[in-house]
């Protein structure tokens, strides 16, 4: 504890010297000296006012703020159900779950609230189940407490005396196994002054799965428990199903809103690295606790953690949540989806501007000879050798690509250059082409081709003189040599895209 | 002809008789199980294994057809006649009457929704009782051709199978699968069953209890934990007993009988 306090009091000593810039609330989160008082301050005393009922929503929605300024006593009804339920597109799991869902209902009480617990197991259960609330204050966190059997019922009542964001859970033997097929939810213990309002609030939840079958292996795919103990997980899921956040069912939003992420790990075994694809957290409130640190990429949720994550949105477009543990996000469904919906801001995001070629350290090596062509340019000793070799190298970044290393081009797609009855025609039409690009129909050695080659203007009136040199020396082409003075004057002639035919 | 099919043919003789020629194992058809010892995967403080003196086994679970017979003849065990305390309303729920099981509880179809009290008066009326849980864990260890096949991956796969299942689909009839080395069917895949200590197995509620608790004062050689984490097959089903009351039904729990060998010392 004294090695991982260490740190941590670091951490908060920094902080402590930004908080001048900070507004009042801020100040009073970030200052390590002003701590909540944890669970010694958390009594607000007896409840008060007539009992309340607990709103409880399923993923990936989230209960209204409590709004409460005074400690009630709120009931909470949670059921439990096994289910049969898609896992992946054709893949079906039979998930054991708080409320019908994985994760279960989110439940939202305030700090002092008295929270009696209802949990009942529907009676076609096969299973007995419990619960354990990271919330609780007590032995076992209300397991023992909850053990219920099919088609009975069972009540706590517990005190919420620490605020944050927690991880419940099964906690019936074998508890990986419960925990592995899905049961598991967040509670969040509302602050007495409530959480920073947003404009939207989001429950995100991630869980490993093992199945008997591989990764997207249709049917009904039973628990593996050899997968699960040595934590190699089949699927790696936000909210229970691959495309459970995707698609149509992406979490929506509009530019210039705040949206906050209850971000839970029900594991059971992996720890998730947590990251928003396109956003960068303003603040993140890290294990669910009372800090919050700012300007954060990824955050670490442990398996039976949690983490509140806010940001706002400035670009419109689709943001996607990840496993930063990447191969979980595209090889096993670790992967969700946030849309937002409203104009583009270039000023902040441009998107693509420009598209070129690059052909990096290979210029280095090669470009040799084109070296030496431009120096023998500039002294006029310029030879039709000198102009090959030069066009060659510059060919090969250039032209190659399409056109291919040997001329030959693709057939129907790219027109050769290789004994070209339409370069042979008239040997001036190249020096168009390779200024002004090429689009629509040509018929090259009698075969049609309909494509577009981009202005390579990029290149100077050496450069495409060489290539055109070059290209008319090779591959039994006529043996032309093409001067920097004749593209210097075909650029100045200027023109429209060089003519089709 | 063996020692255990000598034995069986024995028992078969002494309390079957009206063998049918083709089906489900008639009424009353034990196996006899030869005694031996084994470790168990619940932690025992006197001993390292258990030991299992020879007894004798219903072939299956007791059918929805066996019991209505029982409660034909026992009137105080019919739905609404036994008091709550032997076992709670739902007791029979899925039978249609009282008297008339009907669609949805086949006559070949295990009972289940019956209590420990009700299951315990059943075998009691044959001259037998509900198999210890020492009893059914050694029975149920064994697959087609071993005794003890619960090191064997492919075994705790197919019984974790069963429990992925959902229970949304009707039950098998009895004895549709394959019968175990002793002959037995059903140990697994079909129902959960009573046992007749299941209420002294006293695994703690929240099973993540790593050390003695107070449990323990009120059994004093019972289980107190589990001894093969990775038999998860065998502890979700003591966790299932160990959640129950004997009066309790579920819609998934049934039961067997069990009795001492003729000739032997029960």
């Amino acid at each position: 504890m004294r090695i991982a306090l260490l740190p941590l009091l670091i951490a908060t000593a920094l902080l402590g010297a930004c908080v001048k810039v900070e507004s009042d609330g801020a100040k009073k989160a970030a200052d390590a000296s002003a701590d909540s008082g944890g669970s010694a301050s958390g009594d607000f005393g007896p409840p008060q006012g007539e009992p309340v009922k607990a709103v409880l929503t399923s993923p990936p929605n989230v209960p209204p703020a409590t709004g409460r300024t005074a400690p009630a006593k709120v009931i909470v009804e949670l059921e439990v159900r096994e289910v049969e339920k898609e896992i992946s597109e054709g893949v079906t799991y039979t998930f054991w779950t708080f409320g019908g869902t994985v994760p279960g209902s989110f439940i939202r009480v305030r700090q002092g609230d008295t929270v009696e617990f209802h949990l009942t197991n529907h009676p076609s259960s096969k299973m007995p189940h419990n619960i354990d609330l990271h919330g609780v204050t007590g032995p076992g966190g209300g397991a023992a407490s909850t053990f219920t059997a099919p088609g009975h019922g069972s009540q706590f009542t517990f005190k919420a005396l620490n605020a944050g964001l927690y991880v419940y859970h099964c906690a019936t033997a074998p508890v990986g196994m419960h925990v592995a097929n899905g049961m598991y939810g967040l509670i969040l213990v509302e602050p007495p002054e409530g959480m920073p309002k947003v404009d939207r609030e989001y429950y995100v939840m991630q869980g490993d799965f093992y199945t008997t079958g591989k990764y997207r292996e249709k049917g009904l795919q039973p628990f593996d428990m050899e997968k699960a103990i040595i934590e190699q997980p089949t699927y790696v899921l936000f909210n229970g199903a691959e495309g459970a956040l995707t698609g149509d069912k992406a979490l929506p939003a509009k530019v210039g809103e705040s949206v906050r992420l209850y971000v839970g790990n029900g594991g059971p075994n992996l720890v998730s690295s947590f990251h928003v694809i396109g956003e960068i957290f303003d603040k993140v409130w890290f294990e669910g606790g009372t800090k919050y640190q700012e300007n954060v990429q990824t955050t670490l949720i442990p398996s039976g953690g949690a983490a509140i994550a806010d940001f706002r949105l400035e670009v419109p477009g689709t943001y996607i949540l990840v496993d930063h543990s990447i191969f979980r996000a595209f090889n096993k469904g670790a992967l969700a989806m946030l849309k937002a919906e409203g104009p583009e801001n270039k000023a902040i995001y441009s998107g693509k501007e420009v598209d070129y070629t690059y052909v990096g350290d290979r210029a280095a090596a090669d470009l040799k000879p084109v070296a030496a062509a431009s120096a023998a340019a500039a002294t006029g000793t310029l030879t039709k050798e000198q102009q090959i070799k030069a066009g060659e190298a510059l060919f090969a970044g250039t032209c190659s690509t399409c056109h291919q290393p040997n001329g030959a081009g693709l057939p129907g797609v790219f027109p050769p250059l290789a004994k070209s009855d339409w370069l042979a025609k008239d040997p001036t039409k190249g020096i168009g082409v390779v200024l002004r690009g090429l689009t629509g129909k040509v018929t090259v050695n009698g075969q049609e081709y309909n494509s577009v080659m981009p202005p390579m203007s990029q290149l100077n009136d050496d450069e495409v003189a060489n290539i055109l040199t070059y290209v008319h020396n090779s591959w039994g082409n006529d043996g032309k040599q093409v001067t920097a003075a004749e593209v210097a004057a075909q650029r100045k002639a200027g023109g429209a895209v060089a003519e089709m035919h | 002809m063996d020692t255990r099919a000598l034995l069986a043919a024995i028992v078969a003789a002494a309390v079957g008789g009206a063998a049918l020629a083709a089906g489900a194992p008639p009424a009353g058809d034990y196996v006899a199980i030869p005694g031996g010892s084994f470790k168990s995967v619940l932690k025992y403080e006197d001993s390292d294994r258990v030991g299992v003196k020879p007894f004798a086994i219903m072939r299956r679970p007791v059918t929805n057809a066996e019991f209505l017979a029982f409660v034909k003849a026992n009137p105080e065990w019919q739905r609404g006649r036994v008091p709550v305390l032997f076992a709670e309303s739902r007791y029979l729920q899925s039978w249609q009457g009282a008297l008339l099981p009907g669609r949805n509880a086949q006559a070949q179809q295990p009972v289940v929704d019956v209590s420990w009290f009700a299951a315990q008066a059943y075998c009691e009326a044959q001259g037998a009782r509900l198999p210890t849980w020492s009893e059914w864990e050694y029975v149920a260890a064994a697959d087609a051709t071993r005794r003890d096949a619960r090191r064997d991956p492919a075994w705790r796969e197919q019984i974790l199978g069963w429990y992925s299942r959902p229970s949304t689909t009707p039950l098998a009839p009895v004895a549709s699968g394959r019968a175990n080395v002793y002959g037995v069917h059903d140990m697994h895949g079909l129902v959960w069953e009573w046992t007749e200590d299941y209420a002294s197995m006293l695994v703690s509620s929240d099973s993540r209890d790593q050390k003695a608790t107070d449990r323990m004062k009120f059994c004093g050689a019972g289980a107190i934990a589990t001894d093969d984490k990775e038999n998860y097959a065998v502890l979700m089903r003591i966790a299932m007993l160990s959640a129950l009351e004997g009066a309790d039904i579920t819609a998934n729990l049934g039961f067997r009988c069990a009795k001492p060998l003729p000739g032997k010392q029960p």
